[in-house]
């Protein structure tokens, strides 16, 4: 007898629309990735299987120097954004609320709130007086840049995880002699590790997503990745965009596993 | 049949998982439930009392068996085609309809005349007292209210049986007390079918009319509260139900003997056919008398507990069998004896039971 | 209180102020800050070869809507650019529609799934999320280019018998909106539903409601302030949109986003650019004040 009990949590047409919306997310990625792997010159006719594109993107001069710069960016970005993400993290829990408190949220949650485009230009006005005031025009407008529009996504995880953090194991430590700096040090750092590793993983993730801002401020040749890509729209297009964008999805999947082996609740 | 009857379980089996795994919340009950009767399933958690219930409430269908109500098949009907409503434990009031809204959704829900909807909640409101509140927001009512308001929306629709899922369990003890006598005054009043779900056993002895006592998937007995109380029909029964003690017995030709001790005069029911058997004595029928009175068990007073109005006694018995007595506190709030003290024991006639298990 | 505990207080409330101090010192140099000088250079004039001549003009203000006619000198609305903010209005409106009408379901979906699938789920919309948005848009421009995937299979199925024009278009522009976006609509949903009591649902058909009445005056009126948050998160994005437009609309199709660019590139306009995108930014934060008060909301009903 294969009478279906009743579900009250079952809505109908709702599985199948979300089972398309999963495929509808997946397809173009997975076409994407498909092609990159494409021996054909086009990145619609498949012409068998081949890693050529990739030894193409890597045989590219362009490619391996914007590879290395976006990489030190978002390095430079993940590291101080989560320093001083973790420094504001800890001055803003923990303590009895004080007056001011509400603008530091805002002020570091202000990039969130930002259209992209906006912050672009507003830089681009501001470094463009800066260069030709200073005269400088080196890597560090791109890490300053990059590094305020990190800082958000690094201090959520770690405030969580200060929030959720028992203050009663501090207390335990002051208890059993501990100064205050010993208590941070070998008790609540310890404990903020986890969140701290994974606010520098989504720091460093923004940092790789990061489009307009890179293309609005970048001094000549400062191209990133994103950037490259974004300027051979012009060209044909070619499988090696495909290779290029593979290459920064694994970076960025192998990081959001870490994030969420560091993120996940313990039984 | 002298009552009609308002629901019945027939061989109702629910089994969760599949294969080996498959665990039988519900193993193999019937049950038939009285018209306008209070009827409760009692027992501790993880019995399948609840599972009953949502059988008949729809919400969950048997693995096997017949749910009826009042004679129909209403085994695969889904619960918002039964005509029978549910208070929740936890209340589930809709957070973002006020008291009367709350009240009158059932019958909104009906497609029902936007008059009677208003009428109906107004009769409602005043069952449970709540006319004040009807404007209110239910977050901001207190335990006690929530309840009165969950009883409300689904007396509102007129249900053919209303089912109460331990809707008492999330109040303090003083306020259980109130809607205890609450829950009953509306059951007269509406008098509507109440099949009362609880682990509490003076709840469900105080309020109900006949007692359904469940434990392991299965009904272990039925039957009105004195009888469930005086005469539990195994260990598990005596033992939910009240305090009991457990005494090993042996059959000696129409009495008992306790193992290693004396003969006690017992008239057996035909029953009782086994030789090894288990008497059940409540500590309030044991009776406490001088050590060396014809016929008493002796013993020795081990430990003394103070409880308000009585004191509980522990004794040990000569094959070291430990038994508790309940005896009055004195004045002075002690029984009148000490540890240590030897005293002799007897159980008031026909107030022990004999068990076979 | 006593003058020890005020005093240590005090202390504290230094700290907090110290230890936030370099990440604002940051965010005020390279975020913060640059918005300040943008509002002053929208009042400037703009130079020949781009920047900025420092004398005063609201010129760029009133450029916005209007223009001095080159021929009889008067004030005129200009067409082209109400064009561009209808078109970013419209697309943004009507992703936020279409993404609440297909991310209900899905969060729906993700939310009564058992713990342990749900998690995958949940992963599953949170890696699009986190994925370069460039290179998801270049996804979707594989697919739906006249010689992409998509006209590649219609073509060997028979379906069509010349590729279809699908990039370039208003239509090309909101699949990629939707695509893009649809994590910040599904996100904030699965949360509320994920806070929803399920044994509401079951009070619901005890009551008598149908699917229907369940889903829409038990469901959709509780979770309203995850559906208002999940809808402006999708829609300031969408009205801020650049890389989009500028991959699927391919630079004539342009949205407000693309619009400030130009004024920064050919249109050496740097006034006019900056009060766009000070008006954008007011637009914005208007709509995130009442995003705050449906999250605040939510958490005062839940």
């Amino acid at each position: 007898m294969a009478r279906r009990s009743f579900s009250a949590t079952s809505l109908p047409g709702f599985s199948a629309i979300a089972v398309a919306t999963f495929v509808m997310l997946y397809l173009p990625i997975i076409t994407l990735v498909a092609y990159s792997f494409n021996a054909s010159d086009s990145i619609s006719q498949w012409g068998g299987l081949s890693l050529k594109w990739y030894a193409v993107a890597w045989e590219n001069d362009q490619v391996r120097k914007a590879a290395g710069f976006t990489l030190l960016v978002a390095t430079l970005a993940a590291v101080i954004s989560t320093a001083v993400a973790t420094m504001a993290a800890i001055g803003t829990t923990r303590r009895k609320p004080f007056r001011g408190q509400t603008w530091i949220y805002v002020a570091i949650n202000q990039p969130l709130m930002v259209p992209e485009i906006v912050t672009a230009v507003a830089l681009l006005i501001f470094f463009a007086s800066l260069r030709k005031l200073t005269g400088y025009s080196g890597i560090g407008y791109m890490v300053a840049a990059h590094t305020a529009f990190c800082i958000p996504f690094a201090y959520l995880p770690i405030r969580a995880r200060l929030e959720g953090m028992d203050l009663t194991l501090e207390t335990a430590a002051a208890d059993l002699y501990a100064s205050g700096w010993q208590t941070f040090r070998f008790v609540t750092l310890p404990l903020l590790l986890p969140g701290v590793l994974a606010g520098a993983m989504l720091a460093f993730v923004t940092s790789l997503d990061t489009v307009v801002i890179t293309e609005f401020i970048k001094s000549p040749g400062q191209d990133t990745l994103p950037t490259y890509m974004l300027g051979q729209l012009r060209r044909a297009m070619k499988p090696d965009v495909n290779a290029i964008s593979t290459g920064l999805l694994l970076v960025t999947l192998i990081l959001l596993f870490a994030f969420f082996l560091l993120t996940r609740k313990r039984e | 049949m002298s009552q009609a009857i308002a629901v019945e379980a027939r061989n109702a089996v629910k089994a969760f998982g599949v294969g080996a795994q498959a665990v039988r919340a519900l193993d193999d009950v019937s049950v038939m439930i009285r018209k306008g009767e209070f009827f409760t399933l009692l027992g501790p958690s993880g019995c399948g009392k609840t599972t009953l219930l949502r059988l008949i409430a729809g919400f969950e269908m048997p693995t096997s068996g017949v749910i009826l109500l009042e004679g129909a098949d209403i085994t695969y009907l889904p619960p918002n085609q039964r005509p029978v409503n549910t208070v929740f434990q936890s209340y589930a009031l809709f957070p973002h309809l006020t008291v009367a809204e709350n009240i009158g959704f059932g019958l909104k829900m009906q497609g029902r005349p936007a008059a009677e909807v208003r009428a109906t909640t107004g009769r409602m409101l005043a069952l449970v007292k709540m006319e004040a509140m009807a404007g209110r927001k239910t977050s901001q009512l207190s335990g006690g209210q929530q309840q009165r308001v969950a009883l409300a929306r689904a007396l509102a629709p007129q249900p053919k049986v209303l089912l109460l899922d331990e809707p008492l369990s999330a109040l303090d003890a003083k306020l259980r007390k109130d809607m205890q006598i609450e829950l009953k005054r509306l059951q007269t009043e509406t008098g509507i079918t109440f099949i009362f779900v609880t682990h509490d056993q003076e709840e469900a002895l105080t309020m109900s009319d006949r007692i359904g006592v469940m434990s392991a998937g299965k009904l272990q007995q039925v039957g009105g509260p004195r009888d469930i109380y005086n005469h539990p029909v195994n260990r598990f029964v005596a033992s939910f139900i009240g305090e009991t003690n457990f005494l090993a017995v042996q059959r000696d030709g129409d009495g008992l003997r306790l193992a290693g001790g004396p003969r006690i005069e017992m008239p057996l029911g035909a029953a009782s056919v086994g030789s090894a058997l288990t008497l059940a004595v409540r500590p309030e029928q044991v009776r406490l008398v001088a050590a060396d009175e014809a016929g008493a068990i002796p013993a020795t007073v081990s430990n003394l507990v103070y409880i308000g109005t009585d004191t509980q006694c522990h004794l040990q018995m000569a094959d070291g069998t430990e038994i508790v007595a309940r005896v009055q506190s004195t004045a002075s709030g002690e029984a009148g004896l000490v540890v240590g003290q030897r005293v002799g024991l007897r159980f008031a006639p026909g107030a022990a039971q004999v068990l076979e298990d | 209180m006593s003058e020890a505990e005020e005093a240590q207080d005090a202390a504290s409330t230094r700290n907090g102020w110290l230890l936030s101090a370099p990440a604002l010192v940051i965010l005020t140099f390279a975020a913060i800050g640059p918005l300040v000088i943008m509002l002053v250079y929208s009042f400037l004039t703009p130079g020949a070869t781009g920047n900025v001549v420092w004398k005063f003009s609201t010129n760029g203000w009133t450029g916005i809507v209007y223009a001095r006619d080159i021929f009889d000198e008067t004030w005129k609305l200009v067409d082209a650019h109400m064009v561009i903010f209808w078109r970013s209005i419209k697309l943004s409106l009507i992703t936020t529609v279409l993404t609440l009408l297909i991310g209900f379901p899905t969060a729906w979906f993700i939310a009564t799934r058992e713990p342990k699938a749900r998690a995958v789920w949940l992963f599953l919309i949170t890696i699009p999320f986190w994925t370069n948005l460039l290179i998801r848009t270049f996804a979707v421009n594989q697919v739906i280019r006249n010689e992409g995937v998509l006209n590649t299979v219609l073509l060997k199925l028979g379906v069509i018998t010349e590729p279809m024009r699908m990039v370039y278009t208003d239509g090309a522009m909101l699949v990629g909106l939707v695509y893009v976006y649809l994590p910040l609509m599904v996100l904030p949903l699965f949360a509320a539903l994920d806070r929803f009591d399920r044994r509401l649902l079951e009070a619901g058909y005890d009551l008598y409601a149908s699917r229907m009445q369940v889903l829409f005056q038990v469901i959709l009126p509780i979770v309203r302030p995850g559906i208002v948050a999940g809808s402006i998160l999708v829609f300031v994005p969408s009205l801020g949109a650049y890389v989009i437009p500028r991959v699927l609309g391919g630079g004539k199709q342009m949205m407000v986003g693309n619009f400030i660019e130009l004024q920064f590139g050919q249109g050496k306009n740097w006034p006019l650019g900056a009060a766009i995108s000070i008006t954008l930014l007011i637009v914005v934060t208007v709509a995130l004040v009442f995003y705050t008060r449906a999250v605040s909301g939510e958490k005062r009903d839940g």
